[in-house]
């Protein structure tokens, strides 16, 4: 067993008993990355050197016997739309292929006031617009399951990164299932934050209003470490919510017996793999048999979530897109020969097909005579979408569904068809129209594959979805699933 | 046809907070180009904006001095349209749910005070500037942006089309400012921008209540500017109906050089701004406790300051109001009356001489090389005879030139009047002497003679001979 197979709790006690030393990880994490990247291919960017002077400053404070956090010495990566000052972050877009941040963002900052060692940045889906990491304008990022396949996304490159190896926990984020569906493909715990809980200074716009960045870790204990420390009000984010963070470990008690589970039907949707589907109800079981009372629920409005996130998600990123013109950094075509004709040839070669197909949708959306039948109206269903799980949450603690409806699929399936990507976020979107928390663990195996379970809790109420998740990991045996990647 | 125009003025203010609306970068004017920026008003990728409170509060206090209504409820939104001064190409601005609606200014013209309503007041942030290398816009070799504007708050004051004249619109302006500026929100500087007006304007047949269509004016640097463009424009729109023409719905931009106004883009050209709240920032709720405290705290304006000009000095309507437009000359007069205790020669000196010398240096009462005790030790001397008039002037363009006291002018170039008489006489004698034929003129009953006699003796002494005494001093002898 290697140093990367090990969680972050389990690291933290070994760096303190002084079994090892952050360096050593570090370096260990490196050849890991060295070995397996080139199959799997995470990173976009290494920062190796930088990675090592954190971890031997880290390493200095554990020798010294000063107390350190529980992220201390930790190797970690970030999705590259997370920006690091002084490292470059490219939102896997030609468009900022060269673009090097000037300031980290919030998170970032936390994270490496805690102690934690920036490996490097990964690969996504461009702009976070992908359900597959294939739309990186760089490479697609491999499943370690199966490396014939995707890794889901748009944190494919997080995702794939924690579940070989590469990074002991990653940060993702997640607009309408980036986070979850991409655990759910490769068999890791990736959570979403309610909106507001982390702040987003510093996460490169998609669409601002659903956008949220969270955790993806091997295991639910190490989710809440990660939580602990990058949750919290930020004055440089004004809909980061200024509420009190509790402490999520404490949240961590493998006891759900009352807890009322609702399983929204409209979770499950038509089209979903029928070992997926059996799954999940096989872990609702075992949730019963825990304890837990489940009971059949409805969110008669969520079918409409994802028409309604194609009109609100497109018509934020068209605004937060339009800054990427060419004038202040960035990719620039230089042979134009005026302002509207650079602008012009700089968006239509710097974005790739999916980015300039949902700023088009976006544009559209919002141009006037179109405005109440397309935005307005999908905000309004939004609205409705939101008092459906208010309303359901008042007899339930938490909701559980599919992350994914289903398993990894192969590069290309489903590259050339947009609607059927959209539909691998079927399960997730919802949530993100209400702005709620919700987590993916690993619940088994399709023929090899790992499916997640989701689950779905109250705003600002992680950590009851912490705790039900827990306790599922704790007594489901599929705890910490390891791929067996065969690589040379 | 007799036609009457119909004009409306949308203006920007910018507010004059310590820092930025959405960071905390100085809003300061000047500076190197590109030292007032950082991430957020660069619009850096995974930059966010925060509102500064105290634009809300400046916004606040200009809406309650226009008599609007403060909005309960007001938010953000985005105004997308791309342009390089635009580090986000999109706007923060208000659609919708404005900060205020709803008030009105009273303007006073010939002796008649009328009402124009104002739409709605909302804050946004202003752009930065491009300096273009070469002759125009459309041949520029290459185009440099500074982004130290980029983000510091405007306010964006829509009236009614209640105006009928370009001076109805001037004075408009006029009030306009001196309200922004007594509320101290804003310098409200044409020159530097920080004060900028688009009107719309269109024409109709006097009498009728529908309106004709209307062209939208920009680009009016000055007051002056704004008047000329909107005469201009009226005289244009009354020439294309009276061939039997029909205006065109345009934007048309004010070509100072020429004179004349020129389209810039059609109504299809219009921009669509695709307008929509903005997801960065919360919604706005007013704390109506604040409100009323804001209202409580409002400054003398204006027109209070005007009516206390008239009753407490008698100073004539026109004087009370030209002193008052301007917050800075209202100031600047109230000191000089407390030392000289004069306020009628206070008020010809500051609309006279004081005010002609300013504007001859496109300067403002706040830039006055002459500070007011300097200004009213001067009015002092010659309120006491110690100069003349005449050489007030004088002195009072050295001050402006030099910035060096009326004393040391006074003294370094020896203009002190002469009211000794010892000094006089000898040259009053010595004119009336040569002027022989002239004092026989005198004694025979022409009046004038006596005025040629001054002019004489003024000639000898330079000037500086106290006109008053050697009046006496000839009435004596003749």
């Amino acid at each position: 067993m290697g140093l990367y197979n090990y969680t972050i709790y389990e690291l933290h006690e070994m760096l303190i008993k002084k079994e090892t030393s952050s360096e050593e990880l570090t370096r260990s994490i490196f050849q890991r990355i060295q070995k397996v990247d080139p199959y799997i291919r995470a990173y976009l960017t290494l920062a190796e050197e930088a990675a090592l002077k954190s971890a031997k400053k880290i390493d200095k404070l554990l020798a010294a016997g000063d107390r350190v956090p529980p992220l201390a010495g930790i190797p970690m990566g970030l999705k590259d739309n997370i920006c690091t000052s002084g490292i470059r972050t490219t939102c896997s877009s030609k468009m900022l292929e060269n673009f090097i941040p000037p300031y980290n963002a919030t998170v970032a900052g936390r994270l490496i006031e805690n102690g934690a060692v920036l490996l490097g940045k990964l690969n996504m889906d461009e702009f976070a617009m992908g359900s597959s990491t294939e739309n990186s304008r760089f490479f697609p990022t491999r499943n370690p399951w199966d490396l014939e396949r995707v890794p889901g996304g748009s944190s494919g490159g997080s995702v794939a990164a924690v579940a070989a190896g590469e990074a002991i926990f990653t940060l993702g984020s997640d607009t309408g299932g980036s986070i979850r569906q991409p655990a759910s493909f490769c068999g890791v715990v990736g959570m979403k934050p309610t909106y507001g809980r982390v702040s987003r200074y510093g996460l490169i716009a998609y669409a601002s209003s659903l956008d949220q960045i969270g955790p993806i870790t091997k295991d639910v204990t190490d989710c809440a470490l990660v939580l602990n420390s990058i949750a919290g009000h930020d004055p440089l984010d004004s809909t980061s919510v200024d509420r009190d963070v509790p402490d999520y470990s404490s949240a961590l008690v493998p006891e759900i017996k009352g807890l009322k589970i609702g399983i929204p039907q409209e979770l499950f949707p038509e089209g979903m793999e029928k070992q997926v589907e059996e799954l999940v109800r096989k872990a609702i079981e075992k949730l019963e048999e825990m304890g837990a009372v489940c009971e059949e629920v409805s969110l008669p409005h969520t079918p409409y979530a994802l028409p309604a996130y194609y009109l609100v998600a497109p018509a934020e990123a068209s605004s937060n897109l339009a800054r990427y013109d060419g004038v202040r950094y960035g990719f620039r075509d230089k042979d134009a020969e005026d302002v509207v004709t650079m602008f012009m040839k700089t968006r239509s070669e710097g974005f790739g097909e999916e980015v300039k197909r949902r700023i088009m949708l976006g544009t559209y959306a919002l141009s006037s005579g179109y405005y109440e039948a397309y935005y307005l109206k999908a905000l309004k269903v939004r609205t409705l979408i939101r008092q459906d799980f208010d309303l359901v949450f008042k007899n339930y603690d938490v909701l559980v569904s599919p992350a994914s409806p289903t398993v990894p699929f192969k590069f290309g399936e489903k590259s050339e068809d947009p609607l059927s990507m959209y539909k691998s976020d079927l399960c997730t979107i919802p949530i993100n129209m209400a702005g709620l928390p919700a987590i993916s663990v690993p619940c088994g195996f399709s023929e090899g594959l790992p499916v997640g379970l989701q689950f779905v809790g109250k705003p600002f109420d992680e950590e009851t979805i912490l705790r039900a998740a827990f306790a599922y990991e704790q007594n489901s045996g599929f705890h910490r699933p390891e791929p067996s990647l065969e690589v040379n | 046809m007799n036609f009457e125009a119909v004009i409306g003025l949308e203006v920007h203010a910018e507010l004059k907070t310590k820092s930025k609306i959405f960071c905390s970068c100085t809003t300061r004017f000047g500076g190197e180009p590109n030292t007032h920026i950082c991430p957020v008003c660069l619009g850096l990728p995974g930059s966010l904006p925060v509102i500064n409170r105290r634009a809300i509060e400046y916004a606040i206090k200009a809406a309650l001095a226009l008599n609007c209504k403060i909005a309960p409820h007001s938010k953000f939104d985005r105004k997308n349209y791309y342009y390089p001064d635009l580090p986000k190409n999109y706007q923060i601005s208000q659609y919708d749910l404005p900060l205020a609606l709803d008030g009105y200014l009273e303007i006073e013209l010939n002796g008649k005070t009328k009402r124009v309503r104002i739409t709605r007041l909302h804050l946004e942030e202003d752009a930065g500037k491009l300096i273009h290398g070469g002759a125009s816009i459309s041949r520029a070799d290459y185009s440099l942006v500074d982004y130290n504007r980029t983000g510091v708050p405007l306010i964006e004051i829509v009236s009614e089309p209640d105006m009928n004249s370009p001076e109805e619109a001037r004075a408009y302006l006029d009030q306009l400012k001196a309200i922004l500026q007594y509320t101290e929100v804003s310098d409200c500087k044409m020159q530097e921008g920080s004060l900028r007006c688009d009107a719309n304007v269109s024409i109709r047949p006097r009498g009728s209540a529908e309106l004709g269509t209307k062209t939208e004016l920009k680009n009016m640097n000055s007051f002056k500017a704004l008047q000329k463009a909107l005469e201009y424009e009226i005289e244009r729109q009354t020439e294309v109906l009276e061939e039997n023409g029909t205006i065109i719905q345009e934007t048309r931009t004010w070509d100072e050089r020429e004179g004349v106004t020129l389209p810039l883009r059609s109504k299809e050209e219009a921009h669509d701004y695709r307008y929509f709240p903005e997801p960065d920032l919360v919604p706005l709720s007013i704390d109506r406790k604040r409100v009323e405290e804001i209202r409580a705290g409002l400054p003398e304006l204006p027109q209070a300051r005007k009516k206390r000009l008239i009753e407490d000095f008698k100073l004539p309507e026109y004087d009370a109001k030209v002193l008052t437009l301007s917050k800075h000359m209202a100031e600047y007069f109230d000191s000089c009356v407390k030392e000289t205790g004069d306020a009628k020669l206070v008020s010809n000196w500051l609309m006279g001489d004081f005010s002609r010398l300013l504007n001859s240096r496109g300067m403002e009462v706040e830039d006055s090389p002459v500070p007011p005790k300097e200004m009213a030790f001067l009015l002092k001397l010659i309120k006491t005879n110690k100069i003349s008039g005449k050489i007030g002037k004088k002195v009072l363009e050295e001050m402006f030139e030099t910035g060096k006291g009326a004393q040391t002018i006074i003294r370094d170039k020896g203009m002190e009047q002469i009211s000794d008489e010892k000094t006089l006489i000898p040259i009053i004698e010595k004119v009336l002497e040569v002027n022989a034929k002239t004092v026989e003129d005198y004694r025979k009953g022409k009046e004038r003679a006596l005025g040629f006699l001054v002019g004489q003796v003024m000639k000898k002494t330079k000037g500086k001979a106290n006109p008053e005494l050697v009046n006496k001093l000839l009435k004596d002898r003749l």
